[in-house]
């Protein structure tokens, strides 16, 4: 088992070695640098601007830039930001920890309602429950996630209760605790809920799916001759049994959750990773952009990570190869 | 549900709506960049047949929208004079998607009134003409874009499940670095590395190449698979042992059983990349002003002003919606013809048989 982790995890950080390579390459081809709009300034002299280009390496060879760029992350500074002039952790740390908080909140709001009713679905096949989940999941399946999102701050405008950007109010460092946590709930809620409506028709309907695969087998018809009550049934018996593919979706709903993560944070002006992304690409702050694709790759392959540990420990299937 | 339509009706739908689009120029009343800076943000004009009289009128026509407030964008309509919609009206030569010159438009009204069947925008442009050409880019980017993902995705797909060993596994390899970064960041990165500022065509053609190439590794991994099971039966080991070519095989026996793949795939491509269009356009990073996207006209909603008081700036928005479920009950329909649409990829992934 540490064999087949430890070559798993190797695999990872292949993976990311290699996109980081990648997006160094993409980046010799990137015409225009950070310092182009500062040359826009008549007070910024062509020498000034090449003496900065030439301290922060801009102009060096591919593989001289990259190399450096290992040193610094290897230093913990992830390479150097020109537009806040910094090094580049410190700002990643802050938008990748309200990037997870907002993700992490979605996804387990989206997997605790996409379980239960997926489940109901596949008990009651044909009959209403499942036309309603199906019905759901349809809908929302065919409302694109920028319209949702947009809808949603339409509602918070109207409504005036929900604040309609940012994370924080201004005031809050002057908030007592359960303020402080009232405030971060309501700015909270609707990019969570933008991004829950968003990856849950596709948790729905796979959970209802694999439950429904589970339901036809005859340990379940056994199971149900030996009198065992439905809900007992579904949910210690059928639910566990279905779970591998769904752990394995958990997995690949982080990368979901992540993509749509960019537009939402945007758009509620989360102060997240996407936001950040989209700022460093305007101003072509290329260390922050490469940084934030890698900070979002490593979240999906930890992700993925987490979700065949998971496979591991629940799936004696697994376990036995 | 809504999703049990049949290509029979969707798909004429998605064809009209394309040519439509594409013949902007004769059902859009005005061109998208002409600006009527004395009347922003104007409610779609009403149409009437009776009159502030109590006539009515054979023809119907519209009032002049009057401005009420110096500075706000407040109207009430003008009743002094009526002003009768005509339909095949001549304007100036214009030219349809830049080859064929036209001179009509399908209706419009005389000057001063304008007709802004879904209100106007900060500049006072016609939303209605601006959604119209908009289509083009918006609408049009999904399918290039998905012929772009789909030819590179058979190529190296079938490439690397037929021939296997090394190419296989570089190939896959580098899939796999595709498919590891979250899909949005990717796009954003890599469009992060390519010039921002170019005049609208080139720059629909680079989103196009850029969302297309970007989608390569999923297709090629499902051909592959294809590729890889086919090689092994017994058909193509009698072909080979004919002496038929590569070439001859892939064409002959490999190809042909992409199809269905390659079909699903686009249903499932098409709408996701309309929507890659919308949000970097929405964003700032696609086609920029003063040519109209779907994605750049709702960016004006980002005003939280503009989306609380004019409810015809998100009409862009809610036209996404039936073209999603359109391409939707296409993927359905292709894969299994009686289920909804998710349930449909799922079981689509688990049941692909080669024939």
């Amino acid at each position: 088992m540490a064999r087949y982790f430890a070559r798993r995890i190797l695999s990872s950080l292949l993976l990311l070695v290699s996109v980081s390579i990648l997006s160094f390459v993409l980046l010799e081809f990137a015409p225009g640098d950070f310092y182009e709009t500062l040359r826009l300034n008549p007070r910024v002299s062509e020498a000034t601007v090449n003496a900065l280009r030439s301290q922060h390496g801009v102009n060096s060879s591919l593989p001289v830039r990259y190399f450096r760029w290992v040193h610094s992350v290897s230093k913990g500074e992830w390479g150097y930001s020109l537009a806040y002039d910094s090094p580049a952790a410190p700002i990643l740390w802050t938008r990748a920890k309200n990037t997870l908080l907002l993700t992490g909140t979605a996804m387990i709001l989206a997997w605790i309602i996409a379980i239960p009713f997926g489940t109901w679905g596949a008990a009651r096949r044909g009959k209403a429950p499942d036309w309603f989940v199906r019905g759901t999941t349809s809908i929302l399946l065919a409302i694109p996630d920028l319209v949702l999102a947009l809808l949603l701050v339409l509602c918070a405008v109207r409504s005036g209760y929900f604040p309609a950007g940012g994370m924080v109010s201004f005031d809050f460092s002057e908030m007592s605790l359960w303020a402080k946590f009232r405030d971060l709930f309501r700015h909270l809620f609707l990019p969570c809920l933008c991004l829950a409506a968003s990856s849950f028709p596709v948790l729905l309907s796979h959970t209802r799916t694999a439950v429904l695969e589970v339901l036809e087998s005859p340990f379940i018809t056994a199971a149900r001759g030996y009198g065992i009550p439905v809900r007992r049934l579904l949910f210690r018996h059928a639910l566990p049994a279905a779970a591998n593919p769904l752990i394995s979706l958990f997995g690949v709903s982080i990368g979901v959750l992540l993509s749509s993560s960019v537009l939402i944070e945007v758009i509620f002006g989360w102060p997240g990773l996407g936001q950040l992304l989209l700022e460093a690409i305007l101003q072509r702050d290329f260390f922050l952009v490469i940084d934030s694709a890698m900070l979002a790759t490593a979240f999906l392959v930890s992700g993925n990570l987490i979700a065949d540990v998971l496979l591991y420990a629940c799936d004696p299937r697994v376990r036995a190869n | 549900m809504f999703l049990r339509a049949t290509p029979r009706i969707v798909l004429p739908a998605l064809v009209g709506l394309h040519l439509v689009v594409l013949l902007a120029g004769f059902f859009a009343p005005y061109d998208f960049a002409s600006q009527n800076r004395m009347l922003p943000f104007a409610p779609p004009t009403r149409i009437h047949i009776i009159d502030s009289q109590g006539k009515l009128h054979a023809r119907p026509f519209i009032y002049q929208w009057k401005a009420t407030a110096e500075g706000v964008p407040q109207y009430k309509e003008d009743h002094s004079a009526v002003f009768p919609i005509r339909f095949f009206v001549s304007v100036p030569r214009y030219e349809i998607v830049g080859i064929v010159g036209f001179r009509w438009r399908l209706f419009g009204v005389e000057t001063p009134a304008r007709i802004f069947l879904l209100g106007s925008d900060a500049y006072g442009r016609d939303q209605l003409s601006r959604l119209l050409y908009g289509g083009q880019i918006s609408l049009f980017a999904g399918p290039l874009a998905t012929v772009i993902s789909l030819s590179l995705g058979i190529l190296l797909g079938a490439t690397a499940g037929y021939y296997g060993s090394w190419i296989d596994e570089v190939l896959m390899r580098f899939a796999e670095v595709f498919l590891a970064l979250p899909w949005l960041y990717l796009l954003f990165a890599v469009r992060a590395f390519l010039p921002m500022h170019a005049g609208p065509n080139q720059i629909f053609i680079l989103l196009i190449v850029v969302i297309g190439v970007i989608g390569w590794a999923r297709p090629a991994r499902l051909i592959r698979g294809i590729a890889l099971s086919a090689r092994e039966r017994e058909y193509v080991l009698a072909a080979k042992s004919f002496g038929a070519s590569d070439a001859y095989i892939l064409r002959r026996h490999i190809l042909p059983q992409v199809s269905g793949v390659a079909l699903t795939q686009a249903a499932l491509l098409i709408p996701r990349y309309v929507l890659a269009e919308v949000t970097l356009s929405f964003l700032g990073l696609g086609v920029a002003e003063p040519a109209p996207s779907w994605g750049n006209m709702l960016a004006a909603l980002q005003h939280y002003e503009i989306i609380g008081s004019y409810w015809w700036m998100s009409l862009p928005a809610l036209a996404l919606i039936p073209v999603f479920l359109a391409y939707y009950s296409l993927l359905a329909y292709y894969t299994v013809q009686d289920s909804s649409i998710s349930e449909a990829i799922w079981k689509h992934r688990e049941g692909f048989r080669p024939i």
